[in-house]
């Protein structure tokens, strides 16, 4: 059973290596790794049931170079499962000239919402959290909490304007207030100080909480202790919604993270590294319960509602049928601490409490 | 053992200075009794993995926690050895197992294992461990007397649920990582059959007579049982107490009456244990207990069930003959297993 792995060289999501302003953050980076920690747990299983696990992985420089590379995998190698760690406009494209061949794509780094929503593809399915499911788990916090208040600072990439229009909705389905939303700039010129100097961006509005939209990393991080008012940060940095954090504890989560540092040491594992090993975790399951690698047999059961996916996270894990979006718990982390595990308690749901975080079938967009 | 009893109410009574002061009787007193309560103290011990400590429970004095013994780090599984005289106790995050005289209520020795030991049985004969390493994929083999390893097993990851046959010549192990159960032939110390059972498996029960074995999977919320003969899955139990939904269903612990005719399995997540009927596998009672009960363990008697509660660190106490929890005891942080010294 082989498996395929691909990535662009240039992605722009990895340009700064894991570094900011030459600091190394242990935990930024790509997600292989992660993958390769759920290929030994393949191997291992593989052994019993008589099947040898194993991966290709193409780092190319452009979606031509990766299609054809997929497609030769399709042809030569028998490979129908493909873990994509791209972003949005390369993975539509991916997933639209591969539409009809017999292959499966794994998005684990791209949470863009309408990847699950009017832009899905029936051969993508996504273990990374949706925009959607993010904002929502950390909008159960808030509300929980009853920080009903919220001053968002927004930054200059389209990413952050993905943030806040999933924070909106989230605000609106659960019964927060967006007070205002403020943009910042990355600049040290003194005339933009309104765009730059946090007190001043933060005063003059009454709020609960500050949230920070910013996919650069840059900015965020200064945000905490430096707002007008005593409040909390939380988005994207303070507390901060992700599909994995180091410091999980429970649910096995420690012994993972340790076998994830044996193979990539001294890197901590991160949100789409969690993503690409339940990925190749997913496949795995589906080959040992069906004692199959007929790629229709395997993606069949992995799509349905009999997949029981262990996330490390407490509850199970399958795929939702109406976009293909797994549902997993979300954490809400500090920098060294998962503060709670959404969802919370307190939100249910009629059939399974996961899906009250993201895009649920009556409100989905997608058709396949 | 009145003697020991009434000096631990007079310790309790007085105030800090004072049990300073009487401290060294309060030993003494121990140490002159320890021959008249090497046995059936009725005591029950609770490891707590983030207190590193063990309570011990005295069920006579209204379960009162008469000691609290410090131990190394993340105390988890535990057994008795040497006709109740030691207790073996596995502490995951000092790769060690410590030895405690039950006589003192003190760690009397260690034996270093692999990495983050989880769960472990002694062999028949009592001269070797064995202890399943969360993090080392492997299962060790430990001399008690030589403190060395010997032999290593390799296992799925995350191993962890041990049973050994009444022969002493089968070895079971889970692995979670792998949902599957290793079959060892202990003495060839080599794997000689795998079977896939559900999603985390965690725990393993034999039940009497040598032809069932069960296992709970944590994930996929129910119990295989193996046809040992064949050693594959012959029937599966599945629980749905009342109010929950089949993801709250996370079974772990697992015990049984001496009879086998009943076996208790504590749900996990869904803070209920069940009553099963083993021989028609009907899940007969659903008892509510705390917050993520794991470890279970009966009274010598079979009067009382014991069910450690991990998330809301108690120990429930149920009557087994109303099948009620008729209270709970605070215990310390994270209360991973239950032990009863009869």
């Amino acid at each position: 059973m082989k498996l395929g792995y691909v990535e662009l060289a240039d992605d722009p999501r990895y340009a700064n290596r894991g570094v900011l302003s030459g600091i190394v953050f242990t935990d930024l980076g790509r997600p292989y790794q992660g993958s390769q920690v759920a290929l030994e747990d393949a191997r291992a299983i593989g052994r019993v049931i008589g099947v040898e696990f194993s991966m290709e992985k193409s780092t190319a420089s452009s979606d031509d170079e990766l299609v054809q590379r997929i497609s030769e995998w399709i042809t030569n190698d028998g490979i129908h499962f493909v873990l994509a760690d791209l972003p949005v406009a390369a993975l539509k494209d991916l997933a639209s000239r591969l539409a009809d061949r017999p292959v499966l794509l794994f998005n684990i780094s791209a949470p863009d919402d309408s990847l699950r929503g009017a832009d899905c593809a029936n051969n993508v399915a996504h273990t990374y959290p949706s925009e959607a499911m993010l904002s929502d788990a950390l909008m159960q916090y808030l509300v929980a909490k009853g920080w009903l208040q919220i001053l968002v600072l927004q930054g200059p990439a389209p990413e952050d304007a993905a943030m806040v229009a999933a924070l909106q909705r989230s605000a609106r389905k659960f019964r927060a207030n967006i007070v205002a939303t403020r943009p910042f700039l990355l600049t040290n010129n003194p005339r933009n100080r309104e765009q730059t100097n946090i007190v001043l961006m933060t005063e003059g509005v009454g709020y609960d909480v500050v949230d920070v939209a910013d996919i650069s990393g840059e900015f965020g991080r200064y945000v905490s202790y430096e707002t007008k008012l005593p409040r909390p940060v939380v988005g994207s940095a303070g507390l901060v919604p992700t599909a994995w954090s180091w410091s999980w504890g429970r649910d096995a989560a420690v012994q993972l993270q340790h076998r994830y540092e044996k193979v990539s040491p001294p890197r901590r594992m991160n949100g789409a590294d969690w993503a690409a090993w339940e990925a190749v975790k997913a496949v795995t399951q589906a080959v040992m319960r069906t004692r199959s690698t007929d790629f229709d047999a395997v993606k069949t059961f992995l799509l349905s509602d009999k997949l029981t996916l262990d996330t490390v996270k407490g509850n199970p894990g399958s795929f939702r049928a109406w976009d293909h979006q797994l549902r997993a718990p979300v954490l809400l982390s500090t920098a060294d601490a998962v503060i709670e595990r959404a969802p919370l308690p307190q939100y249910l749901h009629q059939t399974n409490v996961l899906d009250t975080l993201g895009i649920d079938a009556p409100e989905s967009a997608c058709r396949f | 053992m009145k003697i020991a009893q009434t000096l631990g109410e007079v310790a309790v009574a007085l105030d800090a200075r004072f049990v300073t002061l009487i401290l060294p009787t309060i030993v003494l007193g121990l140490v002159l009794s320890a021959e008249a309560r090497a046995k059936d103290t009725g005591y029950v011990f609770v490891s707590n993995e983030k207190t590193n400590n063990i309570a011990v429970i005295d069920p006579k004095q209204d379960y009162k926690i008469i000691k609290w013994i410090p131990t190394s780090h993340r105390p988890r599984d535990m057994k008795f050895g040497d006709n109740h005289r030691l207790l073996y106790v596995a502490c995951g995050d000092d790769d060690v197992i410590d030895v405690l005289d039950v006589a003192t209520l003190k760690v009397a020795d260690h034996i270093p294992t692999g990495p983050s030991p989880e769960m472990f049985q002694l062999s028949r004969d009592e001269k070797a461990l064995y202890v399943s390493n969360e993090e080392g994929s492997s299962v060790q083999e430990i001399s008690i007397v030589d403190k060395i390893i010997l032999r290593e097993i390799a296992t799925g990851a995350e191993p962890e649920g041990l049973a050994i046959s009444a022969d002493g010549k089968t070895l079971y192990v889970t692995s979670e990582v792998t949902d599957m159960v290793h079959v060892v032939d202990a003495e060839g110390g080599v794997v000689t059959e795998n079977i896939v059972v559900g999603t985390r498996p965690r725990r393993l029960l034999l039940l009497p007579g040598g032809k069932e074995l069960w296992v709970s999977n944590e994930l996929s919320g129910e119990v295989s049982v193996i046809d040992r003969a064949a050693n594959r899955i012959s029937t599966t139990i599945d629980f749905l107490p009342p109010g929950f939904r089949q993801v709250d269903v996370t079974p772990v612990g697992m015990t049984m009456t001496r009879d086998g005719k009943s076996a208790i399995v504590a749900l996990g997540r869904a803070n209920h244990v069940a009553f099963i009927d083993t021989a028609t596998r009907k899940v007969e009672d659903y008892v509510l207990v705390g917050s993520r009960a794991w470890g279970v363990a009966l009274s010598p008697d079979e009067k009382t069930l014991y069910v450690a509660n991990g998330l809301s660190d108690d120990l429930s106490i149920v009557d087994m003959e109303s099948r009620k929890a008729i209270r709970a005891v605070p215990v310390g942080r994270v209360p991973h297993s239950v032990v009863i010294d009869d």
